[in-house]
């Protein structure tokens, strides 16, 4: 320390010192957390992201049976596919090549862990991206084939073992308005 | 804890240089109230700075969208509106800083000998901000950016023979177009900024060379000098906070500032076939502005504009007193400096008004006077106080 011009020398209340250091990085610290927030908040997706991320409502009855339909939702393709009864039959029967059967995996809302993993049997409303790496699978006529790594999936979008895709297709959220509209997506808060 | 910092401090010296710049540098102990401008502009600067790049994270620089992206950052980006504002009033105080820590260079001779290069590097600092405020004014793309953008690079024109061809060099198109936002764009957010981090490095390391100037104009005894921390750094926070209260007042209560910070005209896009019924620059740019458009001829008006920013940067050798500090040179000295602030702001006033007669008189008295403080400096300040001769 740098010796006073006066003669004398200046006691120092360390204690207050301590005291006033401390009190100042407290205050400091809590406004620099708050000074952090509006930038943390402004990379969060803005009003309009929210609001075109909100719920669209697709009308299904055109949807012949074993059609399929893809919708843009949230920049994801969804596929609606309206299901034939021979279909539902062979989804009913247990298939032991699966991995997750009985989608244990949460990669489905509560209403469609089922055998057909999905609200009402004959349609069928999955997001078409493969679990693998991100490509959007084939629709054939007994699975969903994926072309860039060979991973299949059944006709709920389950996944087959001994592929590279480790679970099943996503089911996004969704709800029938009526008989024939289908609304994907929910609200975002 | 300790072993750990003796570990950095042989490969990074950071003990030295802490007592060399802070703990142990010795500065006046009587600098005064326009001492603080200098880190207060450092501040805003830094603030221009983290806002400056925030806001590119949501602005797309391109004829077509500029526009719209800022009322989106404005409307749907969380706390956009905060940031635009802070940006937008940052703007404005750097620059009410920079007159005011400008003003006490005047005031206490901080310009003189040793301190020239740091006057001239500071000078050409002021000159890099300018140039910053004019790019960075046409991104809003509203029809002051584009009409003032027409304006200010149509200047270049003045220049005999080269002066149409470096105008289309500036805007690279025949108009002011997405070209012209283009470049201006890259200028703003990086080609002037490194620039001027780079200056600034020059214009403390000059500073800290020499040590600084004090109110008194005279080199104090090391009794009455103090290190700089923690007297200064404490001080410059207090300072800091106090700025902080008033920025953030005029942010959240009054950014527009009734239309002298964000001028209401550019609210409307940019079109190309309205010119508008007055274009005039921000407040800051006013008192050149004036001069401009005082002088009735084409290049000596913007040579008058541009000699009343250089002009200072001669200042070390015009002022030929003895003394530093204004209070004590003699009465023509500190008469020339309150009529170069007076000439200075009403100039600003009138920069910011139509022209009528009347005040086209006013702004070329003005502009006299402005000119006079420093043209007639070298003679001003040779006269003694004391002597007859």
């Amino acid at each position: 320390m740098v010796d006073d011009h006066n003669s004398q020398k200046t006691v120092i209340d360390e204690k207050r010192r301590r005291f006033l250091v401390n009190m100042l990085s407290i205050a400091g610290s809590v406004s620099a957390l708050g000074a952090l927030m509006p930038f943390v908040s402004s990379c969060l997706p803005s009003m309009k992201s929210r609001a075109d991320a909100g719920p669209m409502r697709v009308g299904v009855s055109h949807l012949k049976p074993g059609q399929q339909m893809t919708v843009l939702w949230r920049g994801k393709p969804v596929w609606i596919i309206h299901r034939t009864p021979e279909m539902l039959l062979e989804l009913a029967k247990p298939n032991p090549d699966l991995r997750d059967a009985e989608s244990k995996v949460p990669q489905q809302p509560t209403y469609a862990v089922n055998d057909y993993r999905s609200i009402k049997p004959e349609y069928l409303v999955l997001v078409g991206i493969c679990t693998h790496l991100g490509c959007t699978p084939l629709y054939k006529p007994k699975e969903f084939y994926c072309p860039c790594h060979g991973s299949r999936f059944d006709l709920a979008g389950r996944v087959f073992k001994h592929v590279p895709a480790p679970i099943n297709l996503e089911v996004p959220p969704y709800r029938f308005i009526n008989e024939h509209v289908i609304e994907i997506g929910e609200e975002v808060l | 804890m300790s072993r750990l910092g003796d570990w950095i401090n042989d490969r990074l010296p950071y003990r030295r240089l802490w007592k060399q710049h802070a703990s142990e540098y010795l500065v006046p102990n009587n600098l005064n109230f326009y001492y603080l401008f200098g880190s207060l502009a450092l501040l805003i600067l830094c603030n221009q700075l983290v806002t400056g790049f925030w806001l590119t994270l949501f602005y797309t620089p391109t004829a077509h969208d500029a526009f719209h992206s800022i009322q989106s950052i404005m409307r749907d980006v969380n706390y956009g509106w905060l940031f635009r504002y802070m940006h937008t009033t940052g703007a404005s105080a750097l620059f009410i800083v920079l007159y005011l820590h400008i003003f006490r260079g005047l005031l206490y001779g901080s310009y003189q000998k040793p301190r020239e290069l740091v006057w001239i590097l500071g000078m050409f600092l002021f000159f890099l901000l300018v140039l910053e405020a004019c790019f960075g004014y046409l991104l809003p793309w509203g029809q002051l950016s584009f009409w003032g953008g027409s304006v200010m690079t149509s200047l270049a024109s003045t220049i005999p023979y080269v002066g149409d061809t470096l105008v289309l060099w500036i805007r690279g198109d025949y108009s002011v177009s997405d070209v012209t936002l283009h470049r201006f764009f890259a200028l703003h957010v990086i080609g002037i900024p490194f620039c001027v981090l780079f200056v600034v490095g020059l214009h403390v390391f000059t500073l800290r060379q020499v040590g600084p100037n004090n109110p008194t104009g005279v080199e104090l005894p090391l009794t009455q000098k103090i290190p700089f921390h923690p007297f200064y750094t404490l001080k410059d926070g207090v300072a800091a906070l106090g700025f902080c209260i008033l920025f953030f007042a005029v942010v959240f209560f009054f950014p527009d500032m009734y239309g002298y910070f964000l001028d209401p005209m550019n609210t409307t896009p940019a079109n190309v076939l309205m010119t508008p019924d007055a274009i005039t620059p921000l407040w800051y740019m006013a008192p050149f502005y004036a001069m401009l458009r005082a002088i009735p001829h084409k290049l000596l008006g913007v040579m008058v504009m541009g000699g009343s920013m250089a002009l200072l940067l001669f200042m070390p050798w015009l002022d030929k007193s003895v003394v530093r500090a204004v209070k004590n040179k003699n009465r023509y000295a500190q008469i020339a400096l309150i009529f170069l602030v007076v000439s200075f702001i009403s100039l600003g006033v009138l920069g910011m008004q139509e022209i009528t007669p009347m005040k086209l008189v006013l702004a070329r008295g003005f502009t006299i006077l402005y000119f006079a403080y420093f043209i007639l400096m070298p003679w001003y300040s040779r006269v003694d106080k004391t002597c007859e001769a």
